[in-house]
């Protein structure tokens, strides 16, 4: 019995060896530069879940400040009601987008408000547009920035907090700025957030901190929306297999228990 | 050997079509040796990793692009408006990495007890072509995604074949289907990431009819001596076979909901961009050890050589290690040297994780040559000089004369004896 239990950790062990070897590789290859602190996230861990109200501050943090280069395209206006809006609330904000539709009958493209339907409207038609107002610099779509990144929504913040005036010795090209996250340190992108850049509905102070937190869960609900209800899922499923397993080790005992 | 079927429409069927006889014969009393350890888990769960692959990559297929344009989109689209999607594809994505590690340790196992040594020869070589053929399916399904990794792995990996002399480069072209990995590349990887599987499942079912012209192995490594030393293989090892399923399934899952990503790269979630090179191009952590054996020779058709030996060894292995004892538990100086095999095998894993610069390449060379070593003049030579442990008379009766030499990883033929 006690050999057996051996046997299957010594096997449990292996397989995290082969696991744990594989992942740290890739995280080591990934970026390689600055000290990334961790931080607390609501949506961390095995019952992790977005905070909603950080979710919504960081959604309007999304839409006046980074909206105006960053496309989201692969959230439709409709995935906000994860958020906690109602259906009429994203009606108003779809709507407040211009879409273009077409052709009509006329062979025309032409423009209309946006429907829950829609995809977030990118800023930029495509990716030269993007550059070409940008100073050669590729806003970079965010719907998958967390899960583009090593280490992704800790990295994120720390990048949007991560100005700082450069060192001494460091010059900065015209139209760079320097950034103590960013790998290279040197950024095309100006500083996005400023304190009180933006005004909380509900009042929370606007701090860059405050706002990266914000925006970054967000973003992280952008990268995985699915993530709450896969973890519940989860929980659901380990358990059953937990007792499950039990009971298949009570009848393979029970039916092992003539062999000799 | 016809079975007595209670169910009249059974009998009928069996009488003129007999698989049910056939199923009963090879599923039911099949004779089995009574004393298998978990380690002989790995087989039956490598063919349910098998399956899984293939019930959810056929329906990924359902809602997958193969085009350039919007491949990287319909999988987004999985992940977010497919019912279910995102779990069909993590257990699709993490099945593949668990595929691996079944296999994996079902080959170490095969390895410690001798499992290769006659007459099961070519069971042996027919799983290492499914190895071969799980690698050529796990290279060409990780390009679907079409992100960064997807696109500069599957140019990585093409542009191996350039290093053959003469006709390497135009080898190269005729895989791609143009001068770059573009849109015909995709369009054929996805045909046969689809076709590989089922010539996975022919090649398996061929394993499976080799296994059973002599039945497994065993810890001991002697031969089944009389029906004392055997069980029919229900309800004994379909109800072990169950259980570690379970504990598999548990070990899975805490993957595939809540760390889904953790086995891949993030770089994969970068649409695939010709004009960017990411800034280190790694494989999935099963193709690492390869990756850091081809990286290690300074020549590239010399590492790519050595990349597809350090599999065709494998090949050879039932001819390399001569000794009569199958099992490591009677062989005292291979139980040490199979030891090192596995950690080599680690350290190339890692190894081929780590960028190819400095101390890493150097240590990768050592490794490498470490793991033909092994191989080609270790297991050769003990087969010579070792002597082995005396052998039990049969799975029965497994201690003779002093014993007491069991202490491995299997005990489990100790508690069977009463």
């Amino acid at each position: 019995m006690i050999a057996r239990l051996k046997t299957l950790a010594a096997a449990a062990v292996l397989a995290a060896a082969l696991g744990i070897g594989g992942g740290a590789g890739n995280a080591v290859a990934a970026t390689g530069s600055a000290e990334i602190p961790s931080r607390d996230w609501s949506f961390d861990g095995v019952f992790g879940a977005f905070d909603r109200a950080a979710l919504q501050r960081g959604f309007q943090v999304y839409q006046e400040v980074c909206a105006s280069c960053h496309a989201l395209s692969y959230v439709a206006y409709r995935h906000l009601d994860a958020l906690g809006y109602n259906e009429a609330e994203i009606k108003a904000i779809a709507a407040a987008a211009e879409v273009e539709d077409g052709p009509n009958d006329e062979g025309e493209m032409f423009m209309r408000p946006g429907k829950p339907s829609d995809r977030f409207v990118s800023p930029f038609p495509n990716e030269q547009a993007a550059r070409a107002a940008n100073g050669g610099a590729y806003p970079p779509d965010l719907a998958l920035i967390v899960k583009a990144r090593a280490n992704g929504a800790n990295y994120a913040h720390a990048l949007l907090v991560g100005y700082v005036d450069a060192p001494a010795d460091v010059k900065i090209p015209d139209g760079m700025y320097y950034n103590a996250s960013f790998p290279g340190h040197q950024i095309a992108m100006p500083q996005p957030l400023n304190a009180d850049g933006v005004e909380y509905g509900d009042g929370t102070p606007a701090s860059i901190a405050q706002q990266a937190e914000d925006v970054v869960t967000f973003l992280a609900w952008a990268s995985e929306p699915e993530m709450e209800e896969r973890k519940t899922a989860g929980v659901m499923v380990i358990l059953f297999l937990l007792v499950f397993t039990g009971l298949l080790y009570a009848s393979k005992r029970k039916i092992w228990a003539d062999v000799h | 050997m016809a079975a007595k079927f209670d169910n009249a429409i059974v009998r009928w069927i069996d009488h003129r079509l007999p698989i049910f006889s056939f199923m009963h014969h090879e599923l039911h009393e099949y004779p089995t040796p009574k004393n298998l350890s978990y380690w002989w888990n790995f087989g039956s769960l490598a063919g349910i990793a098998l399956v899984i692959m293939i019930v959810t990559g056929i329906t990924l297929a359902m809602h997958y692009t193969p085009h350039v344009d919007y491949a990287f989109d319909s999988v987004e689209r999985i992940m977010r408006d497919v019912n279910y999607g995102w779990l069909i594809r993590y257990l699709h994505t993490n099945g593949g990495s668990f595929f691996f590690i079944v296999v994996y340790i079902h080959i170490f196992r095969g390895m410690y007890y001798g499992s290769y040594k006659a007459p099961r020869e070519l069971l042996w070589m027919l799983g290492v072509v499914i190895l071969l053929l799980m690698m050529a399916t796990a290279f060409m399904g990780y390009v679907l995604p079409w992100g960064q990794m997807s696109f500069w792995g599957a140019t990585v990996i093409t542009n191996l074949f350039s290093a053959i002399p003469v006709v390497g480069q135009s080898i190269v072209t005729w895989l791609w289907g143009g001068f770059s990995v573009d849109n015909a590349t995709l369009n054929r990887f996805y045909s046969l990431h689809y076709l590989l599987p089922f010539v996975i499942v022919g090649v398996v079912i061929l394993h499976m009819v080799a296994l059973h012209r002599f039945g497994s192995n065993n810890p001991l490594g002697v031969d089944v001596k009389s029906a004392k030393d055997q069980i029919p293989f229900h309800p004994y090892y379909t109800i072990k076979d169950a259980f570690g399923l379970g504990v598999f399934l548990i070990f899975f899952s805490a993957f595939v909901f809540f760390a889904p990503n953790y086995l891949g790269h993030p770089d994969n979630y970068i649409q695939a961009n010709p004009l960017v090179t990411p800034a280190h191009i790694v494989p999935e952590w099963y193709f690492l050890p390869f990756y850091a054996v081809l990286r290690a020779v300074p020549d590239k058709l010399g590492g790519v050589l050595l990349m597809f030996g350090s599999i065709a060894v494998l090949f050879i292995l039932p001819w390399l290690d001569r000794s009569p004892v199958r099992s490591g538990q009677f062989r005292p100086i291979f139980k040490i040297f199979f030891w090192i095999i596995v950690l080599d095998s680690v350290l190339l894993t890692y190894l081929g994780g780590k960028p190819a610069e400095g101390g890493y390449v150097i240590a990768a060379r050592f490794a490498t040559a470490y793991y033909f070593m092994h191989f080609l003049i270790i297991l050769p030579a003990l087969s010579i000089f070792e002597t082995p442990k005396p052998l039990p008379k049969s799975i029965s009766e497994p201690v003779i004369g002093g014993g007491g030499g069991f202490a491995g990883a299997t005990a489990a033929p100790k508690e069977n004896v009463r």
